[in-house]
């Protein structure tokens, strides 16, 4: 653990024993945060502890000894200056990234999101079926704690009241109007017909069990008025671990894929989550639909994040040049006009371009190209050159800004020289400036890369990845990077969420943007020693 | 390119001036600074022409983009009340919205940073040039690149603590303070080195304790670097969309980046001109901070910093 050594003379350490700096006002302070963060975490674990969540229960309590021990003790002093942030770091950075590489191995996704025992019982929950000529139940609609709960009156005249949480349960003092159909419950509040309007979509979805066994069925309503008596279709027989369909007599059996299939390969659209090994891996690499798309996004990645890099810096080192006259008039002004675009900011840059470009009611194409129809974004090319026109538009004063400083950091004598020597303007340029200014600049080159390999907001705001590829069933764009294909799959609205594959990608990424940086970081270290 | 060609025709056209002649003859002024204006203005317009745009559309409330094309033919603040009186964006709150999680989270990011700072500046201890480099490659891989697993994090605490899950304000500004220490706390760092440790020596010798030698002596000399990091962050939380699209869900809850995004996500060209004024709301601030900030900014960038 680490050791205290505060001021690096130890013997100044000694007369400290009593430590009479440790104001009153210091020790309360102390008291009260931590007795904040002890109740919030005594909290914790208790919900913890009536979930039966043992596993992150005993994370937590470890958690919380770890930084009560932490505050307590005496000595120790720089982890209580690094606990809060590393804290976080720690969660929301560290154990994300790990838990990325585990959700990576599994099929976790729309349909995979929970355990096995939760997707038997959605199964049976979901296949309700009206059984045929079952009596109707007269129905109350009645509501408690912001939950409404059904007062069924049987074909007999018996009364009982259920919720979707609750199977209905027999009560037997319930008011009741003229026709015998109970219409109030002590402890709930009876729905006024408006309202039941106003919550026609909650009330029609409600479907009360009438036990806890899912076999036995549900009452449902379709007016608010009458239920009637629904069974599921699919039984679930837990001896042979299969559905049977009670209609057809198909059987449906675990697949071992995190799903119930049948003998004719029909599946069931619920499944689990199980871990899946490479399969999220190997499918972005061998599946037709997917290998296709995410090559040529990968590619197209590579390309708009290398152009959008040499593009601005050309741009800005161009400008830096220009600018870079001690006696030019409006020099200032140029400057800050030119900055504008980088305070601008960039998820603006991009939904405002999109109208700026917009074929049909555009600026671009109405005022400069008077009135053609250029499709700026949903032509496949020209959609990526508008992409790399708003990314310039949005980089170029960035490394106006860091060329002209650099320039400005450069030795005057070393020109001086080259002139006496008769150098040209150009072969100064070359030969001498450029190389020194690298030399600075280069690590914010891969900085720049690095960033635009991942610049979600112009590729979104701008495009939102479109115009779309032909022939793939998969919803990728011909501007799509390759953050845009991980959100698109992860929370799009396309084929279905799956985030097994998304953070597969994810990794994919990460490892691609490390690999670069490490290499050219280290091609850097080899520039500056030649200097 | 046009300009070079501009450039040489007008140098072989003239005569060099006589040392008599005070004024310089409009080639030799072209060549040494003419160009370089007319660069300036090119890369002016470029550079403004589509903010132009935006603050005209911004104010001119016939509201489609068609209408939107003759920059300031008219002038009237008929989309900024608009903005402001639809229940279903409820942009005053966006604003709000992103001016809290801004702040909150850049002050406690500043806060978290400053005292990580202190303690990698001012104390020896085992593992902290570890510490110092794995800060380094932890930047490497963006909360972005996670945006999945934070999404089922927080899910799962939905589960336990309601009021940070999904939907919360509280746990997309937990979410972004995992990334406090980093960039800033190098940026921090650095600047806490140049204090001269013999101050605090000498305050520890009058018998103040650490935490008074941080809070009265140490960051008040560092004030310049916290206010910059903390701007900085802001300024790029400002614009932060895909966490908070995941994160917040409800409209009212919802920041200035997600809100305005599903403004125009579905049909760009209808609500063009409110969107407009929303857009020209959304940025002044950030980029009157920007302008504030600029010389310090620049700095910043030499020591490595990106926008983001």
């Amino acid at each position: 653990m680490p050791t205290t050594e505060l001021t690096r003379t130890p013997t100044r350490k000694q007369p400290r024993t009593l430590r009479p700096s440790d104001s009153l006002a210091g020790l309360l302070a102390k008291i009260i945060l931590l007795g904040l963060v002890d109740a919030f975490a005594v909290y914790v674990l208790i919900v913890l502890f009536l979930q039966e969540k043992w596993a992150v229960l005993v994370l937590a309590a470890g958690v919380t000894l770890l930084i009560n021990w932490i505050y307590l003790r005496r000595g120790g002093l720089p982890a209580k200056y690094l606990a809060p942030g590393v804290f976080f770091l720690l969660i929301f950075q560290v154990f994300v990234m790990v838990f990325s590489g585990y959700v990576a191995f599994t099929n976790y996704g729309d349909g995979h999101n929970s355990t096995k025992e939760d997707a038997i019982a959605a199964i049976q929950s979901a296949a309700q079926q009206r059984v045929p000529d079952s009596p109707a139940y007269r129905v109350t609609i009645l509501e408690q704690d912001n939950e409404f709960h059904f007062l069924a009156t049987d074909p007999d005249g018996g009364v009982s009241i259920g919720s979707a949480e609750e199977p209905l349960e027999e009560v037997s003092n319930a008011a009741t109007d003229g026709t015998g159909k109970a219409t109030g419950l002590d402890g709930y509040r009876t729905l006024q017909f408006n309202e039941v309007l106003a919550n026609q979509a909650d009330i029609l979805a409600l479907s009360v069990p009438f036990s806890d066994d899912p076999d036995d069925g549900t009452l449902k309503t379709s007016d608010g008025s009458t239920a009637y008596v629904f069974s599921p279709t699919l039984e679930y027989d837990e001896a042979a671990d299969t559905f049977t369909d009670t209609e057809t007599g198909t059987t449906y059996a675990d697949s071992g894929q995190g799903t119930f299939v049948s003998e004719d390969g029909e599946e069931l659209s619920t499944g689990w989550k199980i871990d899946v090994g490479f399969a999220n891996f190997a499918k972005a690499f061998t599946d037709e639909n997917i290998r296709g798309p995410l090559l040529e996004v990968t590619l197209w990645t590579f390309t708009f994040a290398l152009v959008s890099v040499l593009s601005t810096f050309a741009l800005g080192l161009f400008l830096a040049n220009a600018f870079n006259l001690p006696n030019l008039r409006g020099k200032k002004i140029y400057r800050i006009l030119m900055i504008l675009p980088y305070a601008f900011p960039a998820f603006l840059a991009g939904l405002v371009w999109s109208g700026l470009l917009n074929p049909e009611f555009g600026y671009v194409n109405n005022t400069f190209f008077g009135g053609a129809n250029i499709p700026w974004l949903t032509d496949p090319l020209l959609a990526k050159f508008s992409v790399l026109l708003v990314n310039l538009w949005l980089g170029f004063p960035y490394m106006f800004l860091v060329c002209t400083g650099a320039l400005q950091s450069l030795p005057e004598d070393v020109n001086e020289a080259a002139r006496m020597d008769g150098a040209g303007p150009w072969k100064i340029f070359t030969s001498i400036k450029l190389p020194l200014l690298l030399v600075s600049v280069a690590p914010l080159l891969i900085a720049s890369f690095a960033f635009n390999f991942n610049n979600f907001n112009v590729i979104y705001m701008l495009t939102d990845g479109g115009p779309r590829l032909p022939d793939t069933t998969v919803n990728v764009g011909a501007t799509d990077i390759l953050i845009t294909l991980v959100y698109e799959v992860a929370f799009g609205s396309g084929v279905g969420r799956d985030y097994g594959l998304a953070s597969a990608l994810s990794i994919v990424i990460f490892f691609i943007v490390a690999a670069i940086s490490i290499i050219s970081f280290r091609q850097t270290k080899a520039l500056e020693e030649i200097h | 390119m046009a300009t070079e060609t501009l450039l040489d025709n007008t140098a072989t056209g003239t005569t060099p001036a006589t040392p008599s002649q005070r004024k310089q003859s409009f080639g030799a002024w072209f060549r040494e600074k003419g160009w370089r204006h007319l660069v300036g203005v090119l890369t002016t317009a470029f550079a403004v022409f589509p903010l132009l745009y935006v603050l005209s559309a911004a104010f001119n409330s016939t509201g489609t983009m068609a209408g939107s094309n003759v920059l300031f033919s008219r002038i009237d603040f008929g989309n900024f009340q608009q903005l402001f009186s639809d229940p279903n964006r409820p942009f005053g709150k966006w604003f709000l919205n992103t001016l809290v999680i801004g702040v909150v989270t850049s002050v406690a990011t500043v806060f978290l940073g400053a005292l990580a700072a202190y303690a990698f500046s001012r104390m020896r201890f085992r593992g902290r040039r570890v510490s110092l480099l794995s800060l380094l490659i932890l930047q490497m891989f963006p909360q972005l690149l996670a945006v999945v697993a934070i999404f089922l994090l927080l899910n799962f605490i939905t589960d336990v603590v309601p009021w940070l899950g999904l939907g919360s304000q509280l746990g997309l500004i937990m979410v972004y303070l995992g990334g406090a220490l980093g960039v800033n706390t190098y940026l921090m760092y650095g600047f806490f080195n140049t204090i001269p440790a013999s101050l605090d020596e000498a305050a520890r010798i009058d018998g103040a304790s650490h935490v008074q030698v941080f809070f009265t002596i140490i960051l008040p000399l560092v004030t310049p670097i916290l206010a910059v990091v903390g701007l900085l962050a802001f300024i790029g939380l400002s614009s932060e969309f895909v966490i908070a699209s995941v994160v917040l869900t409800d409209p009212d809850s919802q920041t200035l980046a997600v809100g305005l995004y599903s403004y125009v996500g579905q049909q760009r060209s209808e609500n063009w001109g409110v969107f407009a004024a929303g857009a020209v709301l959304a940025a002044l601030p950030v980029m009157a901070l920007f302008l504030y900030l600029q010389k310090y900014i620049v700095n910043g960038l030499a020591a490595g910093s990106v926008k983001g």
